[in-house]
């Protein structure tokens, strides 16, 4: 084509080119603020220990002595048969402590399979917090006493409900958070992340910690997640993520008591990834030799959450030795209530599988309810005498 | 699309199961604070099917509210609401796509209250608009009544008629159960001479109804395939039979009492739906009639089902849909033993 600046068909050079951008559909916000620190926030052996009030200290302490003892003392009880299964969190009671300690009364705590300790430091009865665990029920209490959902066991499906309670909650006018623990490998099932983003659309007064032990059942968290970290995760949300050393009390603690109070102020949801690790096996019916060696499980006990805060608050003077052993004496004390406590076998009525179905058992029920009630007093008595089946949980 | 009810309608007294269904959720959130609508597209746009519309104008996007597209996170959400005292009213788009908040329902809508002892009721409404007919394409025409049928803790309705959509919904609302509530969508443009201003009643759950009266055998149906066996009821006038027709309207729990005396009475019994027939709805009914009517059956209790098929394609879906032609071929059959 012959070179001409009047020519109409040249087309335009290609720098020239510029399309008009499309019409901003969203303000764009600053990940920056949102984004973990690089290295978990840790409280003891910082100025900021020193600071701490020393009642918070000394209830931390006492909390994560008698967490080690209850944990302990309920992985015995599957020995002897009197709990069906127990998920230990020994390792971990620095972030059930923190996180039963830092809700008031009002918030809500919506725990996993694995949290029992934090809803007994909540304030449940440690033997109904453990009815899931026993098998006599699948759930012990009534959650609005204490204001703590049903241990949940399928994975993060609790941190949906956690949601929509802040979000209800704030619907009414009512200043309640809600905290929803989850375990690492549950950040990968589809309800963390369909609750994390509700969560951040609504605004919702939510926390959720995760406690990240390392693994999931046998895997490990690189198999599980390629993120630089399940705080990072938050960002894609556009929610803060926080990342703290999850065997130091405190520091779990504080970073709570900041995330909680920012879903107080109304600015919404905060993710928490406490790195921590699992000492015990997955449960008590888990072989954890064949997927970790004993070194690594060495160095974690090396950094135990209990002697921690220990060590610190003795250097601190905050607790000497006679307040160690006081500690310790309670501790004891709980164990061996929870021992007799739950050596009483539990009074079961079988006809009660019928009642709590629907708040009118169907006529299909009633039937099936007889055909039970029939069974039991034939066993009761075989020459047809009445019996049993009388009891109160029949389908009314 | 045939008219579900009474007589003709007068233009000025007709409303559609839509409507219907729309004031039901109307009244019930102006009668209750705690009854708030959530879903995808429920606000502003009213619905897909515009079930919703006008209430979040009415009632503020606090009390409709659109969410994220995320089923497992809308009816997820909607039990922490439950737990918290309100009354959730969810909207699934369509029926196969309220299949990812299944594990929510199964694990935690249908149990709470089992688990909390009584404790801790849950009274959500899921509403899902099923089944097929409107020439939709894959995933929006599934007929999923027997997998909720399968969990205990969940009660599962289905309206057929303008009147029962109003009645039904509001009793599903008003529940302190679960209600899985299933809306029969080639319907929601049926229908009756009944006005949305006209007062209406609260259908109570768990009652069957007899349609249409009659002594030869039972038609057993629900949903959508009621106004099929009405109008194959109609048919077989001609043919000299005289047929019943049940609309269960509640498959759970389901009213044995009804379907029981009417075969009894008749004999013969063709249970009709669209879901597929293996492992589907008419099995269990089947089974049901059998245990209580086995002395006064003629013979053996027939289904007509959708064919044990992925739903098919639009084009062809009226090959898998069960019609007045295989329902009165089904009442042929069971003639077999006074005619042999
Ligand atoms: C939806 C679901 N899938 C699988 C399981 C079986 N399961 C129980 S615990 C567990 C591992 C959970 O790991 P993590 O979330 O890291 O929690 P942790 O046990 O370490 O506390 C699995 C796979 C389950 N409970 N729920």
């Amino acid at each position: 084509m012959k070179k001409s600046s009047t020519s109409v068909q040249e087309p335009p050079a290609a720098a020239a080119y510029r399309p008009t951008p499309p019409p901003a559909w969203r303000p764009r916000t600053d990940p920056a603020p949102l984004l973990p620190d690089p290295e978990p926030y840790r409280a003891i052996g910082t100025d900021a220990a020193a600071d701490a009030d020393p009642a918070l200290l000394l209830r931390l302490y006492t909390e994560l002595v008698r967490g080690r003892r209850y944990n302990t003392q309920a992985t015995a009880l599957t020995k002897q048969g009197r709990l069906a299964v127990y998920p230990s969190s020994t390792g971990q009671e620095a972030c059930e402590v923190a996180a039963a300690l830092v809700l008031r009364e009002r918030d809500w705590l919506f725990p996993s399979y694995r949290d029992t300790l934090a809803c007994v430091v909540r304030g449940l009865d440690p033997v109904q917090a453990l009815t899931l665990l026993r098998g006599d029920w699948h759930s012990g209490y009534d959650p609005r006493e204490h204001r703590v959902a049903p241990l949940s066991t399928p994975l993060a499906t609790q941190l949906p409900h956690a949601v929509g309670l802040a979000h209800a909650a704030r619907l009414k006018g009512d200043d309640v958070v809600a905290l929803a623990l989850v375990g690492d490998g549950g950040t990968s099932e589809g309800d963390f992340h369909e609750a994390l983003n509700f969560a951040a659309v609504w605004r919702a007064p939510v926390v959720f910690l995760v406690q990240n032990n390392g693994f999931a059942i046998s895997v490990p968290l690189a198999k599980q997640s390629a993120a630089p970290s399940l705080a990072h995760k938050a960002v894609g949300y556009g929610m803060p993520g926080r990342l703290v050393d999850g065997n130091d009390a405190l520091a779990v603690h504080t970073v709570l008591a900041e995330a909680m109070a920012r879903a107080r102020r109304g600015d919404g949801p905060t993710l928490v990834e406490a790195v921590t690790y699992r000492v015990d096996a997955h449960t008590n019916a888990d072989d954890a030799t064949r997927y970790r060696d004993a070194a690594e499980v060495e160095t974690w006990r090396a950094h135990d959450p209990v002697r921690l805060l220990e060590r610190e608050l003795l250097a601190r003077g905050v607790l000497d030795e006679a307040g160690v052993a006081r500690a310790a004496e309670a501790a004891e004390t709980m164990a061996a209530r929870l021992r007799d406590r739950m050596n009483a076998e539990p009074a079961l009525d079988p006809m009660e599988i019928f009642a709590h179905i629907w708040a009118e058992p169907t006529p299909q029920l009633r039937e099936q309810a007889a055909q039970l009630r029939a069974e039991l007093e034939a066993e009761a008595s075989p020459d047809g005498g009445a019996g049993a089946g009388e009891g109160s949980g029949e389908a009314r | 699309m045939t008219a579900v009810g009474t007589a003709a309608p007068a233009e000025a007294r007709s409303a559609t199961m839509a409507q219907a269904l729309r004031r039901a959720m109307r009244d019930a959130m102006a009668e209750d604070q705690s009854v708030h609508v959530l879903g995808e597209d429920v606000g502003t746009l009213g619905g897909v099917f515009r079930i919703t519309d006008g209430l979040a104008a009415e009632f503020g996007d606090a009390r409709c509210t659109d969410t994220p597209l995320a089923e497992a996170g809308i009816l997820g959400a909607a039990v922490g609401m439950a737990m918290y005292g309100l009354r959730p009213v969810v909207e699934m788009q369509f029926d196969a796509f309220a299949y990812p908040s299944f594990e929510q329902l199964i694990s935690h809508v249908a149990k709470m209250r089992n688990r909390t002892r009584g404790a801790m009721p849950l009274p959500i409404t899921v509403r899902v608009p099923y089944g097929g007919g409107i020439g939709g394409v894959e995933h929006h025409s599934d007929s999923s009544e027997a997998y909720y049928m399968a969990t205990p803790g969940l009660h599962v309705v289905t309206p057929a008629t303008v009147e029962d959509a109003y009645g039904l919904l509001r009793a599903s609302i008003a529940s302190d159960d679960p209600v899985v509530f299933l809306e029969p969508k080639r319907l929601y443009w049926s229908k009756a001479a009944w006005s949305p201003d006209e007062p209406a009643a609260v259908a109570p759950i768990g009652r069957a109804v007899v349609r249409r009266r009659g002594s030869g055998a039972t038609l057993i149906t629900y949903g959508p395939s009621v106004p099929v066996c009405l109008e194959a009821a109609e048919a077989a006038r001609e043919e000299g039979w005289d047929l019943e027709v049940i609309d269960l309207r509640s498959l759970v729990p389901f009213d044995d009492e009804t379907v029981t005396a009417s075969v009894r009475r008749t004999g013969r019994a063709v249970v009709v739906h669209e879901s597929t027939g293996f492992g589907g709805p008419g099995g269990e009914i089947a089974a049901r009639i059998t245990e209580r009517c086995f002395h006064q059956l003629e013979a053996p209790v027939l289904r007509v089902a959708g064919f044990d098929i992925p739903y098919p394609p639009p084009m062809l879906e009226r090959h898998h849909l069960p019609g007045v032609d295989r329902v009165l071929d089904a009442v042929a059959r069971l003639q077999w033993e006074t005619e042999s």
